[in-house]
This record gives C-alpha cells, structure tokens and sequence, in this order.
C-alpha cells in the first residue's frame, strides 16, 4: 500500500486544494484528513458522514470548591500556568483551574493534601469516517483548545490504513498539518512518500528548509512542488535549488490560477474544472508516480 | 496594550498583517513571533540578531543506584514518557511535558531533572521594533514551553504584537492567552469561512475581545461577511486581493513599504486597534 503525505511548512500554500486533486487522480484511494485543526478537505469533497466517534484523550484537573482549604499547593506545583489565584472581597482566597490552560499532568491532582481535586477524562474532538465521489475518507476535529493533536493524527492515519486494507485499496491520500511540531511528525512518520507544497515566498523558502529538515530527521523520502511559481520565477529556481540540496525531487511547478478558489466556491476540486493549472497538476501527479 | 494576531488556518496572511501593523503603529513596540515551529516575521524585518538565548524543558534523570524499580513513576507520567519495567525506567525526552511529577512522586529520591533544549529566542530591533522570535529545534514535538518562554519575555509597558500560530488547539490558546485584543485574519473562501468559524468560538470561549480582518478581499465571495453581519463580529479592515501585495511578499518585503498606497490602511486600522482595546497611545 501507497501513502502519499501532502504538507506545506507553511499554511495555505494550497495543500488542501491538491490533496483534493490528487484524491480525484488517484484509482480507488483512502483520503486521510490529518489537518485536524482546519480540517477543510471535507469541504470540496462533499462528504457523507457514516461512522462518528468520540476522541478522548487524557485528563482534565477540576478543584471541588467544597472541600478546597485554600493551601495552593497546586498553584505551586503547576508547571503550566493553569491554577488561578483569586481573593474574594471577604480575604477569602480560592484556587481554580483554567481548562484550557491544564494539560492533564496530574501533579495537582496527587499532591493536594485535601484531595479535593477531580480527574476526569477529557473529550478532546471526534473523528468520523466518510463517504466522498473519490473514495472513503477518515477526518476528524480537534475540540479547541485541545493538546495532543499528534495522537488524533495517529487515529485517522490507522483507519485509513485499515480501511485501505478491508477494501483492497492500493493507495492513501493524507492531509497533513502546517508547521513542523507533533501533529506534522505524527502524520509523516512510515508513509511513502513527503510531498512539501511550497509557495516562491521568503516565507516559503524559510519553512520548507525546516520541514525538509524534519523529513530527513525522520528519513522519509520528500518532493517538493512549488504552487503559484509564477508569482516570483527567481525564487522558483532558487527554491527548487535549495531543495534539491536538501535531497529531495522536484515534483513540478503549479501556475497563479484564480480558478483554484472557483473551484472551491463550487465545491469542486480543481482537476475536475477546465482551468488552465490542471495540466500543471496533472503533470505533478504523473512525477510522484505513486 | 497586547493585540494578538490569529487565524484558524494557515496562509491567510496573518505574518503579513503582524509586520505591517507593526510598522505602522511608528511607535515603540514589540513584536513576538510566537508561530514557533514556523517563524517567519523576521524576513521581513530585517536586522541583525542582537541576543540569541536557548530554551530548555526540564526532563527526568534516574540515578540507578537509587531506583529499585518500584515503577512508581511510569505508572504516574499521563504522557508516557517514562516507563518503568521492574528494572531503570526508560526516558523518553521528546515526550515529555516537563512536569516534575515523576520527581515528586519518586520515594527513593532517584530522579533529578536536567535541562533539555527545545529552541531557541532570537532577539532582533528593526527601527522601533523589538522582534523577539521563537524558533523550535527541528524533531521536537512541543511547541507550549518555548511559546511560554517567548511571552514570559514581554516587557509590561511596551505594546506588543503577537503573531500566533495557525489553528485552534493548545500552541494557539498558550500564545494568544492574556491578550488584550486578538485580530482573526481570515480571507473570504469556504475554507476561509470554514476555519473563521472555529477561530470565533475560540475567543469566545477565551472571552477576548475580537474583531476580523479581511484578507484577498474580492477573491472569493461574501459568505464571510454575511458569518460576520450575523455573528455581530465587527470587521476591522480589509486588504484587496492584489496580485502586487502577493508579490511584494514573495521577495520579502512590507506592503506598508514597497506599496506606500497601503500605508493609510494599516495605519487607520492601527488607530482603530487602539480604541478598541481602550488603551490610550503611547
Ligand atoms: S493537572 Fe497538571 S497541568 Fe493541570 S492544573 Fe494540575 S498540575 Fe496543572
Ligand atoms: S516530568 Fe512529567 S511528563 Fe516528564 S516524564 Fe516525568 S511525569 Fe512524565
């Protein structure tokens, strides 16, 4: 089985746009939506939802006012800013703790001599299974606030294989997150192949060296594509240079296409309009070679 | 006053509102980079770094003359990151969350923490600007305690500027926690309006007042105002989609600068930031 994990470094260099495309491109996929922050795939696939589950995942701290002495011991314990400090108008002093703040340690919960502080589990988000034109999909939200998006990422990764598996499918099509932290290590490690969609930007020069940087930390293959290459062709060559440095291919160049948000307004993906970067896209996918 | 600049998803140009607003506030200011794991406002400020500081998390040491095994603090870590099987515990750093309850718990004493490198802060003046920048060591996973460290540098006094990471989940709450006002940038798409939802019950939820800036204003189409009519979300400026901006960026530059017409834009929106977060200038 074929996993192809499409991530930018940077948001909104028009990953999500080509996932999409792929999706459409590739024979009998498995989508995988691992952006479960901006979840948005969903959005020009047109899903119908068939399985929804809870995602759960650690604990949240809660004082019982009631049986709360005042000692702040938590307060001194917390590592992560979550316990608040108030006194009353009457010099009373109490402690409470700020949920989105708590990641669930426990340190409070142990050490407070009353205890008086309650450790349930905390629903975090959900993640469902979905029908698309293309295939099935496995897609999820992370409640906000929430931590530990990387283990969320792991969930849809793992029913995608699955499904991949039951249903005789040859090839997973994944939405990775932005940026370079846990959820984006989560969604790359053991896949097939990296492809990093970049934009001829400052930006998009400076981000895609640190995520080529993590793709060779964790020895995954990688491919770049620069999207929108016409807007700076200098930065074009000079990004496709430094990425094959960095040891990765060059997937192709996608042109400057306003037809992209059209396709999205129309809740299509681009390959499926007559716009003038699909062949440019086509192209791309022909390079990956899945 | 600390006006912090979100947005629910990624590239919709919340870097470039950051270092323009910054610039045109022509004031004293900083500007704290707390998009960690992908710094980006300093490329368009450029000046040379005047102080570099490393950031470290405090992780567990076992002292194996100590430790008899008992696995108290495998069975206490709710993130896995030490796991004891009878004999010495494994560490496994880049889990970790650093919050000494393995320490604590120990009844043998058998585990200190030593200082673990996460990142770094950068600290950079350009004109009236003081632009501290996180920057998380490429293969670590947790971007909370270098944000942390980052906003624990804030000078009282001074307005600030931060400029979060994308999204909704925990690096965004630790950045923009605290803040005064908090500006969502968002552009008018399904995708756009899509993230702009979660981003709003997001403050909501933190109770911070808010406003929505409009970014590639006339690329898509007006759902995004009509969420907004309809939320009671004021809008506070909007930047026309302008393939010259697009390209202004691309090499590096400030819009406020290559695009001197876009000045007043950001200037006004500025003066209105200020009024709204009821704190008077300078
Ligand atoms: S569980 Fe941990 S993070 Fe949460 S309030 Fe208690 S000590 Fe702080
Ligand atoms: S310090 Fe906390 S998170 Fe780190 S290993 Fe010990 S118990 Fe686990």
């Amino acid at each position: 089985m074929k996993e192809l994990v499409v991530i930018s470094g940077k948001g909104g260099t028009g990953k999500t746009s080509l996932a999409a495309s792929f999706s459409v491109l590739a024979e009998r996929p498995v989508i995988a939506d691992c952006d479960v922050d901006a979840a948005d795939l969903h959005l020009v696939l047109a899903t119908h939802i068939r399985e929804r589950h809870d995602f759960t995942s650690g604990h949240q701290a809660i004082i019982r006012q009631a049986d709360c002495r005042g000692c702040g011991t938590c307060l001194k314990l917390c590592r992560f800013e979550a316990v608040q400090k108030t006194t009353r108008e009457d010099d009373v002093t109490t402690y409470a703790i700020d949920p989105v703040a708590c990641e669930g340690c426990g340190v409070c919960v142990r050490f407070c001599p009353q205890r008086a502080i309650d450790f349930p589990e905390s629903l975090c988000g959900e993640w469902m299974v979905s029908d698309t034109r293309c295939g099935p999909m496995v897609h999820a939200r992370l409640g906000i606030a929430a931590e530990n998006s990387g283990k969320l990422v792991s969930i849809v990764r793992r029913e995608a294989r699955r499904i991949a598996e039951l249903e005789n499918r040859s090839s997973i099509i994944v939405d990775g997150p932005p940026g370079i932290g846990c959820p984006v290590i989560a969604s790359l490690t053991g896949a097939t192949l990296v492809l990093v969609v970049t934009e001829p930007t400052v930006s998009g020069e400076h981000d895609l060296e640190r995520v080529l940087a993590l793709a060779r930390h964790f020895e995954m293959p990688a491919a770049v594509c620069v999207n929108k290459w016409d807007l700076n062709p200098d930065m074009t060559r000079r990004i496709e240079a430094m990425a094959r440095r960095a040891g990765a291919k060059i997937a192709g160049r996608i042109r400057f296409d306003r037809a992209v948000t059209a396709a999205q307004l129309q809740e299509r993906a681009v390959v499926e309009t007559e716009a003038p970067c699909v062949a440019d896209i086509q192209q791309v996918w022909k390079n990956i070679n899945l | 006053m600390i006006l912090a600049i979100a947005s629910g998803k990624g590239g919709t140009g919340k870097t470039t509102v950051a270092v323009n607003l910054a610039r045109a506030f022509a004031q004293k200011l900083q500007l704290l980079d707390c998009d960690v794991e992908e710094p980006n406002s300093h490329l368009f400020l450029p000046a040379e770094i005047s102080g570099e500081e490393a950031v470290s998390i405090l992780v567990p040491e076992v002292d194996e003359s100590l430790c008899d095994g008992c696995g108290e603090c495998g069975h206490f870590c709710a993130y896995h990151a030490i796991i004891s099987t009878g004999a010495k515990p494994l560490v496994f750093a880049e889990m970790c969350h650093g919050c000494g309850g393995c320490m604590l718990v120990c009844p043998k004493k058998a585990i200190r923490e030593i200082p673990r490198r996460i990142g770094i802060i950068e600290k950079r003046k350009s004109g009236e600007i003081v632009l501290l920048t996180g920057r998380l060591d490429v293969g670590q996973a947790m971007a909370p305690p270098l944000i942390r460290e980052v906003r624990r540098r804030l000078l009282p006094g001074m307005p600030a500027i931060l400029d979060a990471p994308p999204g909704t989940s925990c690096p965004v709450i630790v950045s923009i926690r605290g803040a005064d006002f908090i500006l969502l940038v968002t552009e008018p798409t399904p995708f756009g309006l899509h993230d702009l939802k979660i981003a709003v019950d997001m403050v909501r939820e933190l109770g911070i007042p808010f406003g929505v800036l409009v970014n590639r204003a006339g690329s898509g189409d007006d759902r995004v105002h009509g969420f907004c009519r309809e939320a009671h979300v004021p809008i506070m400026a909007e930047v026309p989609d302008d393939r010259r901006i697009a390209e202004a960026y691309s090499r590096g530059q400030l819009i406020v600068e290559a695009l001197p017409e876009y000045f007043e834009l950001f200037a006004g929106l500025a003066e209105k930031l200020l009024k709204n977060s009821g704190v008077d200038r300078g």
